[in-house]
């Protein structure tokens, strides 16, 4: 069979396939999605009104802060404990999109990749999936900062 | 009569036996349809040992050590042990070979090798070169999953076209026996790729190489889908079984009642597995329990089995390649002496 026959062939099987395939059912993830995620952000709301009332120096952006890392540890502790991964399975983006989504991305690799060694599995392996989140982030801190320095 | 048929189909004369088989299974397949049939179900996934590969190994040592006991049989009686794996270099099946101590052909059809072992196994015994030859092959969700997509705990969302990967192995013994079911044909399939790129859609892309070797297999045999009792795929799963019956119709050939597909089977509908079971695994366990206990009561009498594999890697994909598949089919018979 020449190449061009079987493009045509390879084409009419994916619109095909493609009118087969199943579809997410979209209303459904989204309800779940602004749920869980927006759960999260009241929870993480609660932590930093609680962190100024306990202690009344406290400003704002410092109980930002500790509650960004409370946020982090919490979601990095489920993560450990095998709960995370079971929100997402429902949750989707809502429970990938707030930072204990990124949290989640960083010790869900580096748990799995223990086995391999300290060095070449845990902190080779760790970033392996949070690693695009970070390079984009610097990218486009540094284009802002240019940006910023000019104007 | 020469023993090749057609253009990709082999006849076995002197009829090779299946004389000894084992299957192993996770938890998770331990708790769907066909929990009764299994030899063996893990309590927990990691088997006692430290890691998921060493699972998995292990498995496969317990396949084919207790198919080989099964069959009546020392270790030193096996002339050679055939079988392959998912994994990088197949690691697993040549790691636990090294146990045994005897020759050993490591092979890579990915879910496909089950059929493939045993038309490996079947050739070398029907031509008398070998006695005893052990095929074996097995897979384990967890160490899948790390190789071919995300950590376990990454909390994503897996897509509607995605299959789960079967943890379990199975294990056949072959040999020229007086008793046991007999491997009579088996068809070697062609490589084929329809141009699907989406790797969590397998049984898309698995399903044109099934209908190849399918197609091939009944014109080089002059059957037709009506003589078979059973008409067995490897691990389409859902989707690419309704794929398959669509594309084998479009063809010219009906799959009626007597077809099924070992990834829809695997697992009840409220596991959550999406299309159902895939991996070596996944046909190599119901291979080696529910169907040869089926053939063994006399409700099937002749099987055509067609595992079939996708055979990408995380690099093809990742450099935006489609996915060829393949499949291999073997026909085993019923022996009416067993089981009476």
């Amino acid at each position: 069979m020449n190449k061009e026959k079987h493009f045509s062939r390879n084409e009419q099987y994916n619109v095909y396939v493609e009118s087969k395939i199943p579809k997410t059912k979209d209303f459904p993830t989204l309800i779940w999605a602004f749920l869980v995620g927006g759960l999260i952000c009241v929870i993480g709301q609660g932590i930093s009104d609680i962190l100024m009332l306990i202690v009344p120096t406290m400003g704002i952006e410092e109980a930002n802060t500790w509650m960004l890392i409370i946020l982090i540890f919490v979601a990095s502790f489920l993560t450990g404990i095998g709960v995370y991964d079971r929100i997402g399975v429902f949750a989707g983006a809502g429970s990938i999109v707030p930072i204990t989504g990124f949290s989640n991305s960083i010790t869900s690799p580096a748990i799995e990749f223990k086995k391999e060694g300290i060095i070449f599995g845990l902190c080779v392996k760790m970033f392996s999936v949070a690693g695009p989140v970070i390079v984009s982030g610097l990218v486009i801190s540094f284009v802002t900062g240019i940006i910023y320095l000019l104007f | 009569m020469g023993k090749k048929m057609g253009d990709q189909t082999i006849a076995f004369l002197n009829k090779p036996r299946i004389v000894g088989n084992y299957s192993i299974v996770g938890k998770k397949e331990g708790c769907g349809p066909f929990k009764d049939y299994f030899h063996y179900i893990l309590k927990d996934d990691l088997f006692g040992e430290s890691s998921f590969e060493h699972a998995e190994r292990k498995m496969l040592e317990q396949a084919i050590g207790c198919s080989i006991k099964n069959a009546g049989m020392n270790i030193n009686d096996v002339d050679l042990i055939v079988g392959g794996d998912l994994l990088n270099q197949i690691i697993s099946t040549s790691f636990t070979a090294r146990y045994f101590d005897r020759p050993f052909l490591g092979i890579y059809g990915a879910c496909s090798t089950m059929a493939e072992s045993l038309a490996i196994g079947a050739t070398f015994v029907d031509g008398k070169y070998l006695n005893n030859v052990v095929c074996a092959t097995g897979t384990h969700f967890s160490t899948a999953e790390r190789q071919y997509r995300f950590p376990l705990e990454l909390g994503n969302q897996r897509p509607p076209t995605s299959q789960w990967t079967v943890t379990g192995a199975g294990s056949t013994v072959l040999r020229l026996a007086d008793e046991g079911h007999m491997i009579t044909k088996a068809t070697l399939g062609k490589v084929t790729d329809y141009g699907i790129k989406d790797a969590n859609n397998m049984g898309a892309a698995m399903a044109p190489a099934a209908m190849s070797t399918l197609i091939s297999h009944f014109k080089d045999t002059k059957t037709s889908p009506d003589d078979y009792d059973l008409i067995l795929t490897g691990d389409l799963g859902k989707l690419g079984s309704e794929i398959l019956m669509d594309l084998m119709e479009h063809n010219g050939y009906k799959l009626g009642k007597n077809y099924n597909d070992c990834g829809q089977m695997m697992y009840n509908n409220n596991q959550k597995t999406f299309q159902g079971g895939s991996g070596c695994g996944c046909s190599a366990a119901i291979f080696n329990s529910f169907i040869l206990k089926k053939l063994d009561e006399g409700v099937y009498k002749n099987v055509l089995y067609a595992a079939t594999g996708a055979l990408l890697s995380t690099l093809s994909t990742q450099q935006g390649d489609s996915i060829p598949g393949i499949c291999h089919a073997v026909v085993i018979e019923r022996d009416s002496k067993v089981g009476e």
